[in-house]
């Protein structure tokens, strides 16, 4: 479809890299896993006290994952030079970012999105839980790589703006993670979770149209320090 | 001769943590003309780059590109050049090829047969394949130039363009700038090294360097 486009490019590329090294795709899986596996290790394996937690923690490891690989979504092409050629070239630059924003979601947010399920399962957490929380960290990922692309393009030329990005991106959370664990929670309460997850989807549409400007403007400031 | 310039730098001044690095920098380039900006390191020959390139706005003056203010169709001018900067925006994991096939991509350009033939004339032809963190400092050069050969932009920005290369190397970029320059391209490029070509002007930027006090 797009497969020939300047953002079908950006896209075939970062993918074909995340594919090439690994790393990029199993260091938040495996953070993800592990992080959540310690959970049960320390509270003990009380199954009803786990599943009064399992949706808050899982949701915990997702957004900590996410953050973990922030910080390389610009910086790696800022470094070898390939930022500047995305921004010369002639396209709204905002695509181009969009392009890898939506990169950067697949190959961190789906597979803890699809990965999840099973550690819902060790946390003992309730049937009924499950597809709201596969649909709402869907959903969530997705939001927090877009948010994310914008305080990774602010701090795309800093040495150590790990921290920095943290502290940008972390507020801006917030309401993904009240809603998304929230949903969860309702539905194992047998409540109706349509409603926030209907927050989240709003949350997400508003950062899709959003978020891209953002992080285009973002970059020209960010590249030169 | 005389044809009218396509470049024209008008009193360009940049400004960094409120100190002058250069300021009144005004030229005008036509086609088939080549400059070289000078200076020793840190008299911003990498900025004026970047600023030609639109990566960084002027403090002060402007640029036209055949007689319009580039901020007014920067799309259009962003078509006709060709940035190569210090860093030759390659990606190690990724073969020559898919470098040169990402760059096509990026620029709308087809992929097609010209990816093989500017390698070929980068004299990569024994190397498309091979990732390029196995190539040598002077082939990742040769990588970043055979971009050059695929994108056939009018107006060349190379920020030192030379390191790295060997002797043929060097020779072989002076075969294409003077090709480039016989098909009415414009190159500005910096370097510290003097090229064995004719005509090519200069730009000491210290020249234009405010005074510090």
């Amino acid at each position: 479809m797009f497969g020939e486009s300047s953002f079908g490019g950006i896209l075939r590329r970062d993918l074909l890299l995340a594919f090439r090294r690994g790393s990029d795709v199993l260091n938040p899986l495996f953070f993800f896993m592990m992080t959540t596996s310690l959970v049960p290790l320390a509270t003990g394996p009380s199954a009803s006290q786990l599943a009064l937690i399992a949706p808050g923690i899982i949701w915990i490891t997702a957004l900590l994952a996410t953050l973990l690989t922030l910080d390389g979504m610009f910086k790696d092409d800022f470094a070898d030079g390939s930022l500047f050629q995305i921004i010369l070239s002639p396209q709204p630059l905002w695509l181009l970012v969009l392009a890898k924003v939506l990169a950067h979601w697949l190959v961190a947010g789906l597979p803890i999105t699809l990965v999840a399920p099973l550690l819902a399962l060790m946390l003992a957490l309730p049937d009924a839980g499950y597809v709201p929380m596969v649909i709402g960290l869907a959903i969530g990922t997705a939001c927090f790589s877009m948010v994310g692309a914008v305080g990774a393009a602010l701090t795309v030329a800093l040495q150590r703006g790990g921290v920095l990005l943290s502290l940008i991106v972390m507020p801006l959370y917030f309401p993904v993670l009240i809603f998304g664990a929230s949903a969860v929670h309702r539905a194992v309460e047998g409540q109706d979770y349509y409603p926030v997850l209907a927050l989240l989807g709003a949350f997400f549409t508003f950062a899709l149209l959003t978020a891209p400007f953002a992080a285009a403007a973002a970059l020209k400031v960010g590249i030169n320090g | 001769m005389a044809s009218a310039p396509l470049l024209e730098i008008q009193a360009i001044a940049f400004e960094r943590d409120d100190r002058t690095l250069f300021s009144d920098v005004s030229v005008c380039l036509a086609a088939g003309e080549i400059m070289q900006v000078s200076g020793p390191n840190g008299c911003g020959k990498t900025t004026l780059l970047h600023i030609l390139a639109t990566l960084k706005p002027p403090a002060h003056g402007q640029m036209l590109w055949r007689g319009d203010d580039i901020r007014a169709d920067r799309f259009g001018y962003l078509a006709d050049i060709a940035f190569i900067g210090h860093q030759p925006g390659l990606k190690l994991a990724l073969s020559a090829r898919e470098n040169l096939i990402w760059c096509a991509r990026l620029h709308g350009l087809p992929v097609s047969g010209k990816i093989d033939m500017a390698l070929d004339r980068a004299g990569l032809s024994h190397c498309k394949d091979v990732p390029c963190s196995t190539l040598s400092a002077g082939q990742l050069r040769r990588v970043a130039l055979a971009v050059l050969h695929l994108r056939e932009a009018l107006l060349w920005l190379l920020d030192e363009p030379l390191t790295a290369l060997d002797h043929e190397g060097i020779s072989e970029l002076e075969a294409m700038f003077r090709s480039h320059l016989g098909e009415g391209g414009i190159i500005v490029f910096s370097s510290h090294q003097a090229l064995s070509l004719a005509g090519v002007r200069n730009l000491p930027l210290t020249e234009y360097a405010a005074s510090l006090n």
